[in-house]
This record gives structure tokens, sequence and C-alpha cells, in this order.
């Protein structure tokens, strides 16, 4: 991506923002509805941008059949809604609804939206279809798949994983440094579920679950919500924290023939090779210009397979791309800062986001000390249980990925 | 809306609606022995699975047509943890998508029709571990049929013995 061409029409580049952050905790068995973890992320959310619940008036929210609805959260805290949304879906989501968001904005519709996923999804209803899902009559479309035991995200993607290291010699030890750097990252996070740091024989030596996939190349499985709001950059001027704006949006971007999405190759291609033609154009920037990437890590394949096609690398090149330090704190384009999906928590996208405006607020929130001001005084020492603050972080860009044939993407940009 | 067809397979119930036109006509045939893909009208080319157009011209007019069930592993899956009950007892098994032979490379080099099934033995059962070891990207294969009830059957996938073999497909390495 050398030819960025920057006077392309900016498509409302900066004139909208991310005012607020919220989460809950990241854990097992949370006991609670996805009702209350939702209005608990979004009281956060609403505190960090030291909004009231009038101030927001719209509400959006995605979900595979597992989270709560907004109208009980908007309830719940007592906001009054001039729009809501609630869709289907799960990892090309965050981006997607940031993008609808600005679009209902920009339309006079609302003013102020807060965009949730809330999930049990450790506790309940587990990503994998397993339980009663796994033993459901198999009717329509998934006849074509479930009956072939072909009913889970890593059973799904691999033959484009396997394909990928037929097409261009990937090893197995080149992808798992994606964990081992995500690892690192967790180390350095309060908030994550797995906090250890493991090596490339860690994750190779790890049992298969489904070839190419060990165990350690699977995301994590946890229970928490997670919320962003999004607003105009002139109203989040007002607002309580350092400016994040919106330079470029795409929403679930896909290949040809997603009924089936193998049936158009080369299937070791996925979805950011269509995107990044409007990502980047639209941003302004390329990847050359990144300082963080938020590479979707269902498993270490997605993130390197994401960072390849949006142009980090030349295609076939991922496995070199990550196993080069390139990706880990300290190199020149750390991934996940959090841990990611690997080793965080698992919240179909958005807690990446969230790293993301909390790397370019300079606030990671990481074992650094903090100033009588509430500010952290960042070490960057990256060594185990220390600082994960990336020093220069301007300009980050999340890519989402629901498949091989899906995907969104967002680029942030430091605006203080 | 009621079900038209019931099969059962591993002691998976498997139902197909009667609104199901398509799916309907695709597993009757499979049923007959006989593997079937929509032909377009207007463009001519096949389609794989079932849909409602043809996505090259999005003519709703088809035909059903016989299709050889011959192809080359073009990539695959090996399913060491079962998700479903009903595989556990089978792990690991392969999920294999296989380029036909028919119409590959058509109508751009990035096509090709990519049919989704298990590997199995030529008597349409599971494929023991020692021939799920054997079997990988360019191992040429033959369709065969497994009887799940009245009206349907499931294609799946065997190694074609009559076939040149590669001398070593590629496999995930060991």
């Amino acid at each position: 991506m050398n030819d960025i061409d920057s006077s392309t029409p900016a498509f409302l580049r900066n004139k909208y923002a991310i005012a607020g952050i919220g989460e809950t905790t990241y854990r097992r068995g949370s006991n609670e509805t996805t009702r209350n973890l939702a209005t608990w992320a979004m009281g956060n959310a609403l505190d960090d941008a030291g909004l009231d619940a009038s101030d927001v008036d719209g509400m959006l929210s995605y979900t595979g059949n597992d989270s709560t609805s907004s109208p009980m959260v908007a309830g719940d805290l007592g906001i009054r809604l001039n729009f809501y949304m609630d869709c289907l879906g799960g990892g090309s989501s965050t981006e997607a609804l940031v993008g609808i968001a600005i679009g209902v904005i920009e339309a006079g519709m609302c003013k102020t939206v807060a965009i949730f996923r809330s999930m049990n999804g450790f506790s309940q209803v587990r990503i994998g279809g397993t339980g009663a899902r796994a033993a459901a009559p198999i009717t329509g479309d998934a006849l074509h798949g479930r009956t072939y035991g072909w009913s889970s995200a890593g059973q799904w993607f691999a033959p484009t994983f396997m394909r990928h290291m037929y097409d261009y010699g990937t090893t197995p030890e080149q992808v798992a440094s994606v964990k081992v750097a995500h690892s690192k990252h967790a180390s350095n996070n309060p908030k994550a579920y797995y906090r250890k740091r493991v090596t490339v024989d860690d994750v190779v030596s790890s049992r298969i679950v489904c070839k190419p996939l060990h165990l350690l190349d699977c995301c994590v499985e946890t229970d928490n919500a997670t919320c962003i709001i999004v607003t105009t950059t002139e109203r989040a001027r007002d607002m309580r924290q350092r400016m994040v704006q919106i330079r470029s949006v795409v929403g679930r971007c896909s290949k040809p023939r997603i009924d089936m999405h193998y049936q158009h190759g080369p299937i070791s291609r996925v979805a950011g090779y269509y995107a990044k033609e409007i990502l980047w154009p639209n941003a302004g920037v390329g990847p050359d210009e990144i300082d963080i990437t938020g590479s979707y890590d269902a498993f270490t394949f997605t993130a390197m397979l994401q960072l390849e096609e949006y142009g980090f690398c030349k295609k076939g090149e991922g496995g070199e791309y990550v196993s080069s330090g390139i990706i880990e704190l300290g190199g020149a384009r750390p991934n996940n800062t959090s841990g990611g999906h690997l080793c965080e928590g698992y919240t179909h996208g958005m807690s990446m986001v969230i790293e993301n405006v909390r790397q370019l607020r300079h606030e990671a929130d990481d074992s650094c000390p903090v100033d009588s001001e509430g500010r952290r005084t960042h070490t960057y020492d990256y060594r185990e249980g220390g600082c994960r603050q990336v020093q220069k972080a301007e300009l980050t860009a999340n890519l989402g990925w629901a498949t091989p044939a899906t995907t969104s993407a967002m680029v942030l940009q430091k605006g203080w | 809306m009621s079900v038209m067809v019931n099969g059962d397979y591993l002691g998976m119930p498997l139902a197909i609606e009667d609104v199901d036109s398509e799916n309907l006509a695709y597993f009757r045939s499979c049923a007959e022995g006989v593997f079937r893909l929509q032909r377009g009208r207007k463009s001519g080319l096949l389609r794989y699975p079932p849909t409602t157009a043809c996505p090259w011209t999005r003519d709703r007019e088809y035909d059903w047509v016989e299709v050889e069930g011959r192809g080359t592993v073009h990539s695959y899956g090996e399913v060491h943890h079962a998700i479903q009950p009903a595989f556990r007892a089978f792990t690991p098994y392969l999920v294999l998508l296989v380029d036909l032979d028919t119409q590959k490379g058509v109508p751009s080099e990035d096509e090709a029709l990519r049919v989704i099934a298990n590997l199995v033995t030529p008597e349409g059962t599971l494929a023991p571990p020692d021939v799920v070891a054997s079997v990988g990207i360019g191992t040429r294969v033959r369709m065969v049929f497994t009887p799940v009830g009245d009206g349907i059957a499931i294609p799946n996938w065997t190694v074609d013995e009559s076939a040149i073999q590669p001398a070593r497909p590629w496999r995930y390495p060991e």
C-alpha cells in the first residue's frame, strides 16, 4: 500500500469520536445475566465520558442470540432513546456499528450512541455451538455443514488456514508467535483472564483441536460486557476524556459468494483484500503510518491473515511478519496490546477497540504508578508485570474478523 | 410448513422442510445415487451448494444436472476435538474441501465447485485413523453416498482407487 490517495473525499474523516469506553471484568462464571453485565459496562462507559443518562439518545448492540436488548439496558439505566437497533452478528460488528452510529447521527436521528456487546460466552452460550445446539435437528443451509461435523468457527476456518500453509509455506511455529506476543501483552494487563506468558513451544505442543489449530491457537471463552460511546468530535470536546477521533470505518466488507465463500478463491485470501481499498483511502493514511494494530485474534491465524491482507506485509509473508517481533510491545507495531481474545477475554471485537482508545489517550490501564491527578506515569518497561503503553501512539487500526469472507475495520487517531 | 423428509445420521436428526425445494431435490437425487447440481438456464453454469438464483446472472431458472462426483482435495481440516457428540467416536475425522473436476477454473480461474464432505470408506462410514493420515491436499477422491433415510442420502468423499494419486499429498507438518 504505497499509493495512498489522501485527496480522496474524506467521508466524515475525524468528524466523529469515541468519547467513552466501559467494560465489566473478564471472568468465567459471572453468575449474572447479560442484562446485568450490559448495564454495568454501559454505566462505566457513561462515567468514563462524564455523561448522564440524558446525554445518550442512541443505542446499538449485536448478538448471537446470547445477549440482552437495547430496550432493557436503556430502561434499566433511565435512558430515553431517539434511535436503537439490535442486530445479529459477531466478530465483524464493532467497527460496522461505529459506522452505523456515525450515519444515524449524521442523518439527524440522534446525537450520541452507546454501542454494547454482552455475553456469557463461557457460562451460557459458547461460541463453538456446544450443548443443546450441537444436538438440535440439522435443517436448511446447515445440512451442508453441521452434517459433516463442520459446525464451529475453528472447523469452518480450517480450510483457509491450511491452504495458507500450503500456498505460502507458513509454519505452525510462525503463527504461534501471535499467541506468544499477546501473552506478553496480557501479562501487563491486570484485567486479562490469562496473564501467563507462553512460548512457541507451549503453543505447538498443546493438544490439537482441529488441525491446524492447537488449543493455544484458539481464543479464550469468557463472560463479560463491553461498551463504547460514539458522538461528534464537536460534542466530545466538552466531555471528560482526551480526544480519540475516527478517521475511517469499513463494515462487514465481504468476499464474493459469502453463502459458501470457498466457491470463490483463492481461499487463502481473506476479506481484507477488498476492505483495504476502503479503509486506507478514507483514512488518508496507510499501514506504514499505523502505530498499533488490533487484528482480531479469534485464532492466531486470523490475526496473521488480516495483518497480511490489509497490507502490513506482502501477501504470503504474514508468518514472517508475526514472528519477527514487530507485533510485540517494544516492536515497531504491536498488535492487541491488551492480550486480545487469545488472552484478555472474548468480546467479539469490542475490547480491541477499547484497548486502542486507551492507547491513544496514553492511558493503558497497566500497573504503572498513577499520579495525584489520576494520570498514569508510564515507564515503557515492557517486562512482565510492567507497562503496556506504546510510547508513540497516534494512529491505530482495528481489523475485525467474522469469517475469512467478512471483515470490518477502523482507523482511530489521537486527537489531543 | 412441515417437515417433508427426515433422516438420522450418526444419531443426529436431519430434517428437510416441505418449502425447501432446493434441498429436497438435492438430497433426493443423492438418495438415488446420483449427484446433481443446479445449472442456470442463462449462464449454463453449475453451482454449489443449492441456491435460489444464479450468482453470475441472477437467473432464477435452472435445471438439475448430473455431475461426475470426482475431484481433488483443495484443503481440509482434521478434527481431533469433536463439538457434536455424534462425532466423538470418530475422531480424528477429516472435513474435506474438494474441487470438482467439472467446471474447475470456470468462469474465472479463482472459482471452482468446492464441495464439503467427510472422508469415508468406500462403504460410506467415516474413515479410520490410518486412512485419515494418508489423505491431504492433492489427493484424488470420488463421491459415495451414505443413506440416512427415505429420500435423503449424504454425499461423502472416499479415496479414488482408480485414480493416479500424488506420491505425497500435502499434509499438515507432524
